[in-house]
C-alpha cells in the first residue's frame, strides 16, 4: 500500500492574529508554524496504515524552502520520504496549487511510484478553500471523499464516517481513491528523538513547479470588525443561579 | 441568470440554503439578471412554495432515483451540466460541508476557480469577494475570474431574507447523463446511526466546556443542565486534547460550528479558534473565575466563578422551578 499526504506549512496562531503593514501576510515575526491540523491527522492515519498494512509513505508540501521543516516534522513520525514543490513564497491558489500537485502525482507514477491513497486535510487551516483534494481528484479520475472523521480500509476498498448536521454517515469507495480528513480522526502522536534525528538527515525530493494563474487573487486581507457591545454581569458563583434562570427564560428556553 | 444550489430536507430548504438565496437576490438584482435555483432529490418540487418569497424565476429539479442518495460527483455533474446549458454568469451554494464538496467538484468539472465562504460578493469585472480564512477569523478581499463565477457563501455571513412580494416560480426537470464514475462514492446505510440526542449544529441550546470543568466527570453538571434545557453538550479544543470528550463534541475551527439561540461557555478562556465556531450562536453566556477571560468580553452575559458552583445552583434552581410549575400544573383542577 502506497500512501501520499499533502499537508501545508502555516502559521500557528493561538494568539491575536496581527497582519503585516501591507496586509498581504500574517505577520509571523513572533509566531511558529506548524502542518495544519486537518493535516497532521492525514500523517498520523497514513503512519498506522503503512504499520497495520505495509507498503511506502510519502509527504508532500507546496511551498517555499522553510517548509523543509514541516516535511521533516512528518518524518520525525514515521513517514518515509518527502517532496517539496518549491515556491517563492508567495500564495498559489487552489487551481494552481491542485494543478501542481496533480503534475507531481504523475511524475512519480511515469517513474514507476503509484499511490493507492491521496491525502489530504480537509480544508487548509490558513487559506480554507476546502477543493484542492476534490479538484486533483477530478484531475486524475479517482474517487473523492472528504470531511472524513474515522477510515478502515480492506480488500482493496475504504469505508469512512463523517460527521452530519443530524449524526454520522458511512461511505465507501474503491481504491485508489483520494480521502480529506478532518481532525478528530485520530491522535497525532509526538515525535521521538530517535525519529527526530534520523529524519533531519534524510534527503528532501524537490520539484520546482510552474506558476499560474487560478484566477483567485488576494487583494489584501483584513481583521473582522469587532461589534461593540455591553457584556451584563449576572452575578458571582451561587448567587447567580436565579438570574441564569431568568435569562433562559427570556430566551424562552424554559 | 443567477443560479443557486438549494439543498434540501424532503423539499424543505435548509437554514443556509436561504441565506444563499438571499446573497444570490442581491447579486441577480446587481447584475439585472434572474435567479434561478437547483435543488436535487426527490420532493425538491416543495421547495417552490418557499421559493415565491426569494423571486426565483424557475426551480430547476433533478430528481432521476439515483440521485436520491447523496453522491456528490453525481449532484455536480447535475450542476455542471446545467450550467452549460442555461450559461449562467454565477453558480452560488452554501459553505456547509455537503454544498463545499458539492461546488468543490462542479468547480472541478468546470475548470473555473471557486471562492469558498464567502461572507460579501461585489459583481464586476472580475468580481471582487470577501471571503473567511482561518475559520473567519481573519478575512481576505480577493478578485475572482472565470466565465462563470462560482462562490460558496460562509454559514451565518447574513440573515436570511424572504420578500413579502410573492412570484411565481416555474419548475424545470432536469434529466442528466449521469455516468457509473459519478457513484465511485456511494453512502452505504446505517442502522441505528441516529443516537437521538440534539446534535450540536442544531440545538437550541449548547453547553460549552473548557478547562475550567476541571475533569471529564466534571461534564456531569453541564450534561444535567443540557437535559433540563433540552440541548446538548459541546467542548473546547483543550478537553479534546485532554481526552475528556470525544472530538465530535468539539465546537471550533476545527470542530463543529454551531449557531444556537444561546451558547454556554463553561471554564473557556475564548481563543480565537474556540470563537469562530460559536460566533452565530445569538447569545453568549459565559461562566468564568476570571472576569478577564477573553470569553467574558465577548459575552452577552457573564458570570463570574467556579463552573461547578455556578452550575449546581442554576441546576437546583431550574428544578426547583420546574417542580413548582408541574404542582400548579398538577393543583390546578382543584383550584
Amino acid at each position: 500500500m502506497n500512501v501520499l499526504v499533502c499537508v501545508k506549512r502555516v502559521p500557528a496562531t493561538a494568539g491575536q492574529i496581527t497582519l503585516t503593514p501591507d496586509a498581504q501576510e500574517i505577520d509571523t515575526r513572533y509566531l511558529g508554524f506548524t502542518i495544519s491540523p486537518h493535516e497532521e491527522c492525514a500523517v498520523e492515519e497514513a503512519v498506522r496504515m503503512i504499520e497495520a498494512h505495509g507498503g511506502s509513505s510519502t509527504v508532500l508540501t507546496l511551498g517555499p524552502e522553510a517548509a523543509v521543516d514541516q516535511l521533516r516534522d512528518a518524518m520525525a513520525l514515521g513517514i518515509e520520504r518527502a517532496i517539496l514543490l518549491e515556491t517563492d513564497g508567495r500564495e498559489w491558489d487552489p487551481v494552481a496549487t491542485a494543478a501542481a500537485i496533480v503534475e507531481a502525482i504523475e511524475a512519480e507514477r511515469a517513474a514507476g511510484r503509484s499511490y493507492d491513497l491521496v491525502m489530504f486535510g480537509n480544508e487548509s487551516a490558513d487559506s480554507a478553500g476546502y477543493q484542492v483534494g476534490v479538484r486533483v481528484a477530478d484531475a486524475l479520475d479517482l474517487p473523492c471523499v472528504t470531511g472524513i472523521k474515522a477510515l478502515k480500509i480492506s480488500d482493496g476498498r475504504v469505508t469512512v464516517r463523517r460527521q452530519t448536521e443530524s449524526g454520522w454517515e458511512t461511505a465507501e469507495a474503491l481504491l485508489p481513491a483520494v480521502l480529506t480528513v478532518k481532525e478528530g480522526l485520530n491522535l497525532p502522536r509526538y515525535p521521538s528523538l530517535p525519529g527526530r534525528l534520523k529524519a533531519k538527515k534524510k534527503e528532501i525530493e524537490r520539484i520546482a513547479p510552474q506558476w499560474q494563474d487560478g484566477g483567485l487573487e488576494k487583494i489584501r486581507l483584513k481583521l473582522p470588525v469587532q461589534a461593540e457591545h455591553t457584556v451584563e454581569i449576572l452575578g458571582k458563583n451561587g448567587d447567580a443561579g436565579a438570574q441564569l434562570v431568568a435569562v433562559f427564560q427570556r430566551l424562552r428556553l424554559l | 441568470m443567477v443560479l443557486a444550489f438549494i439543498e434540501h430536507v424532503d423539499g424543505a430548504p435548509t437554514m443556509l440554503s436561504l441565506e444563499v438565496l438571499t446573497m444570490a437576490g442581491r447579486l441577480a438584482r446587481d447584475l439585472g439578471v434572474p435567479l434561478d435555483a437547483v435543488a436535487i432529490g426527490p420532493k425538491g418540487a416543495a421547495a417552490s412554495g418557499i421559493l415565491t418569497s426569494y423571486q426565483v424565476a424557475t426551480l430547476h429539479l433533478a430528481d432521476d432515483l439515483r440521485l436520491a442518495e447523496y453522491a456528490p460527483a453525481a449532484w455536480a455533474h447535475t450542476i455542471a451540466e446545467l450550467a452549460d446549458r442555461v450559461n449562467p454568469k454565477v453558480v452560488i451554494g452554501t459553505a456547509s460541508d455537503r454544498g463545499g464538496e458539492v461546488m468543490a467538484h462542479v468547480a472541478a468539472r468546470m475548470t473555473l476557480p471557486l471562492a469558498a465562504n464567502c461572507t460579501q460578493i461585489a459583481a464586476g469585472d472580475p468580481f471582487i469577494v470577501t471571503r473567511q480564512r482561518w475559520g473567519g477569523s481573519l478575512l481576505e478581499e480577493a478578485h475572482l475570474r472565470g466565465a462563470v463565477k462560482l462562490l460558496t457563501v460562509a454559514p451565518h455571513a447574513l440573515t436570511a431574507e424572504a420578500s413579502p412580494n410573492r412570484t411565481e416560480v416555474a419548475t424545470h426537470s432536469l434529466a442528466p447523463a449521469l455516468e457509473d464514475k459519478d457513484f465511485r462514492v456511494r453512502l452505504v446505510p446505517q442502522a441505528g446511526a441516529d443516537s437521538g440526542k440534539i446534535s450540536l449544529a442544531q440545538a437550541r441550546v449548547v453547553i460549552g466546556g473548557g478547562r475550567g470543568v476541571g475533569s471529564a466527570e466534571g461534564f456531569a453538571t453541564l450534561e444535567e443542565l443540557a437535559d433540563l434545557l433540552g440541548g446538548a453538550v459541546g467542548c473546547s479544543r483543550v478537553v479534546t486534547s485532554l481526552g475528556w470528550r470525544p472530538h465530535s463534541d468539539q465546537v471550533g475551527q476545527t470542530g463543529t460550528r454551531i449557531a444556537p439561540d444561546l451558547y454556554i461557555a463553561c471554564g473557556i478562556s475564548g481563543a480565537i479558534q474556540h470563537m469562530v465556531g460559536c460566533r452565530a450562536a445569538k447569545h453568549i453566556l459565559a461562566i468564568n473565575t476570571d472576569p478577564n477571560a477573553p470569553i467574558v468580553a465577548q459575552a452577552d452575559y457573564a458570570v463570574i466563578g467556579d463552573v461547578q458552583k455556578v452550575l449546581s445552583a442554576v441546576n437546583a434552581e431550574i428544578r426547583r422551578a420546574k417542580s413548582g410549575h408541574e404542582r400548579m400544573v398538577t393543583e390546578a383542577p382543584t383550584a
